[in-house]
């Protein structure tokens, strides 16, 4: 039967990750030259060296790490490496720098689908070129069946700083515009849906994205931009408590201002979760001047790769309860925003 | 996922509001017996809302919360033994038993898991013909045709290795004991629209009769719950007695035959213990015994389980509708949902949990 074979060529002697995949030897090597190498091509890379070595202009840089531990690894939208890639450039971004290089450190178990690493790979040299970034080192660890969940991805990132970009959550100020660049609650939902196998929510779609493009056109627009994050773990319930601890300022939002897409709503209706709560990996948050705020709306929202569309207000930075979120309920009562515990517990009924 | 806004409107719901103030002319008192009901009002403030002379008090409508103490001990102790899956519904696992909750368990190396379902827990027994799994089966009438369809395949593919350890409670008995006790205060009664869509609301009728008292079954959302209190307020300035229902959309008189019809197959009436309350006569589910072989307790002898509460919680009394949660002490120093002494602080159904996370800002 005749095969179309495509450049890289497949690992073809083993379908599962071995324990000498990481053993440094021969295996190891062709992990390397098979499966990373091909896709995630580089100069810097290809020098093969223990360190990459990098030409960054002056100034300032930002620096970061985190690791991704996601199962499935496959969900809705994205994989673990699509993660692990947005997750660290959207990171940098938010601190104002211009993300432009990620290390990339892998656990894997013993057994892990070699087809698996190789999509997971492809997706991250796919994410990374979107971003715009470029992989320049690598490690991979095997270990023994049990030790670990799969894979598990840590990325590290560097990114020079703007030199105009000085955000700090510490300098929300009374009558800051609170803006968010769409929906609430998709990957959290996407990802709970293909853990759990929920069929009433089947069309949920994470949102992992790189933010580096939409942050930077704000950025070149709009002088003053005065917090940025990317709300991820503890969704935008931790996001703007953290901004309410640090600056000692009140946070107030409005519920019927906040965009959550219908079947995340409902899926967390019936589950009972606070779309606040859930994580997402492809939105900012941002803390801008009133002034200002029109005209970062209008950016985001015609920015060419789309992900600042539903950009919306959503509250206000104020001088009340100083330290608290709260919000203004679609009946016109007011609640506090918690921060909120470790866990999202689905509900007995 | 549609029938959200319109339940939500609050020109809907400022109508409603209104005609509630019209309507009542002296004071009421009316029980949302269900904890998601609960949630709902904290959430949206409606509580707030509310014209001072209807007051609501919260009901004991949480399955985590009435599932007692004794049981939970019991899960821990079956979790910790080696071979046993346990799988349990999500907001079970931060409840506290006598000495730590079942993630403690996890965290010392029992193989607890979160399920949606007691068929997920029955097709982790098929996958795992070595290990023991044992479904918590808690809840109301809502889980409990799902825990029965579970026993019942165990039991047509002979799947040994699953059992369920049952805690089932009702609520019409619940509001007998509620309206029976002699410092009861409620006058009316908000049912549960997801209970009432599996058994209908035909089995409301005679505590209406018998207690002299309107009882309305309505859904979670805010025009739902501010509907169904309107019905409540005109039926009690009416003096009318019965059940009218206000979730037509989902609930009907007879329910879901087809369901009752496998929950009685599997399930038969017995006393049950809430936690905080006591036992209530008549007012669980247990295991008939031709289906003995999948009762967990009966399979896993834990032998004389001794338990401790809290000297501090008094959910018993929230639970009862006597206190609400922030009059309890404890309520937001030594108990929160980090640190929770009792079971209605854990669950996204409890009503100290409701209070808590819902409190309002000093106006």
């Amino acid at each position: 039967m005749p095969t179309a074979f495509n450049c890289p060529l497949p690992v073809t002697k083993h379908e599962t990750v071995q324990m000498a995949h990481g053993a440094g030897g021969r295996l190891s090597r062709e992990l390397t030259e098979r499966i990373f190498m091909p896709r995630l091509q580089n100069p810097v890379l290809a020098a093969l060296d223990d360190q990459a070595k990098l030409h960054l202009d002056s100034g300032d840089i930002a620096f970061t790490t985190d690791t991704f531990v996601v199962t499935p690894f496959f969900f809705p939208g994205g994989t673990i490496g699509d993660l692990a890639v947005n997750g660290t450039v959207n990171d940098l971004a938010v601190g104002g720098a211009i993300p432009r290089y990620l290390g990339a450190g892998f656990v894997i178990e013993e057994g892990f689908s070699l087809k698996d690493l190789e999509t997971i790979v492809q997706s991250i040299a796919s994410s990374a070129e979107k971003a715009g970034v470029q992989i320049v080192a690598g490690d991979t660890k095997v270990v023994q069946n049990g030790q670990c969940d799969g894979i598990f991805i840590n990325t590290s990132g560097i990114g020079t700083l703007r030199p105009d970009a000085a955000v700090s959550c510490a300098g929300l100020a009374a009558g800051d515009v609170v803006i968010l660049s769409g929906t609430l609650g998709d990957h959290g939902m996407a990802v709970m849906t293909a853990r759990e196998g929920l069929s009433f929510s089947a069309g949920i779609v994470s949102d992992t994205a790189a933010l580096n493009g939409l942050i930077a056109a704000v950025l070149d627009e709009v002088p003053g931009v005065r917090a940025m994050r990317d709300p991820t773990r503890g969704g935008l319930a931790a996001t703007l408590n953290e901004w309410a601890e640090a600056s000692g300022k009140g946070i107030a939002i409005d519920e019927a201002a906040i965009p959550v897409r219908d079947d995340v709503r409902g899926a967390c209706e019936l589950l009972g979760i606070d779309p606040l709560n859930v994580a997402n990996e492809g939105k900012v948050v941002l803390a801008v001047p009133r002034a200002h705020a029109d005209a970062v709306l209008r950016t985001m929202r015609e920015h060419a790769d789309g992900s600042g569309r539903e950009a919306v207000a959503i509250g206000e930075v104020v001088e009340d309860h100083p330290g608290t979120v709260v919000m203004r309920n679609v009946l016109g009562s007011r609640r506090i925003v918690e921060m909120p515990l470790g866990e999202q517990l689905p509900r007995i009924c | 996922m549609k029938y959200i806004d319109e339940y939500r409107d609050p020109d809907r719901a400022r109508s409603i509001l209104r005609k509630i103030g019209s309507v009542a002319t002296r004071p009421w008192t009316v029980m949302e017996i269900c904890g998601g009901q609960t949630h709902s009002i904290m959430r949206n403030g409606i509580d707030q809302l509310l014209p001072e002379t209807v007051e609501l008090v919260h009901g004991p409508g949480c399955p985590v919360c009435v599932t007692p103490l004794e049981t939970i001990d019991r899960a821990l102790a079956i979790a910790a033994r080696p071979g046993v899956v346990l799988a349990s519904f999500g907001d079970m696992l931060r409840v506290p038993g006598s000495c730590g909750d079942l993630f403690a368990a996890r965290s010392r190396g029992a193989d607890i898991r979160v399920v949606f379902s007691s068929l997920e827990a029955l097709t982790i027994a098929r996958e795992n013909p070595g290990k023991e799994v044992v479904f918590f089966a808690v809840g109301f009438e809502t889980t409990v045709p799902g825990n029965a369809m579970a026993v019942l395949q165990a039991s047509r593919e002979g799947i040994g290795n699953f059992s369920e350890l049952v805690s089932q409670v009702m609520v019409p008995p619940a509001m007998r004991a509620i309206l029976s006790s002699p410092d009861n205060r409620v006058q009316g009664f908000l049912a549960a629209g997801h209970v009432c869509t599996v058994t209908g609301y035909e089995e409301y009728e005679p505590v209406a009769r018998e207690f002299q008292v309107p009882i309305v079954p309505t859904g979670f959302e805010p025009v739902d719950i501010l509907a169904g209190i309107l019905r409540l307020v005109e039926m009690l300035e009416e003096g009318a007695v019965g059940v009218s229902n206000e979730y037509a959309r989902v609930v009907s008189r007879e329910g879901n035959r087809e369901a009752m019809k496998t929950v009685n197959e599997v399930f038969e009436i017995v006393d049950r213990p809430w936690r905080g309350i006591g036992v209530i006569p008549r007012s669980g589910l247990g295991l008939r015994e031709r289906f003995a072989a999948f009762d967990a307790e009966r399979k896993f002898d834990v032998g004389y389980v001794r338990t401790e509460e809290s000297s501090l919680c008094r959910s018993g009394e929230v639970l009862r509708g006597m206190i609400k949660p922030d009059v309890c002490s404890a309520f937001g120093t030594e108990c929160t949902p980090n640190a929770p002494l009792g079971a209605p602080m854990v669950s996204s159904e409890g009503a100290c949990a409701a209070y808590y996370r819902y409190h309002r800002t000093e106006e």
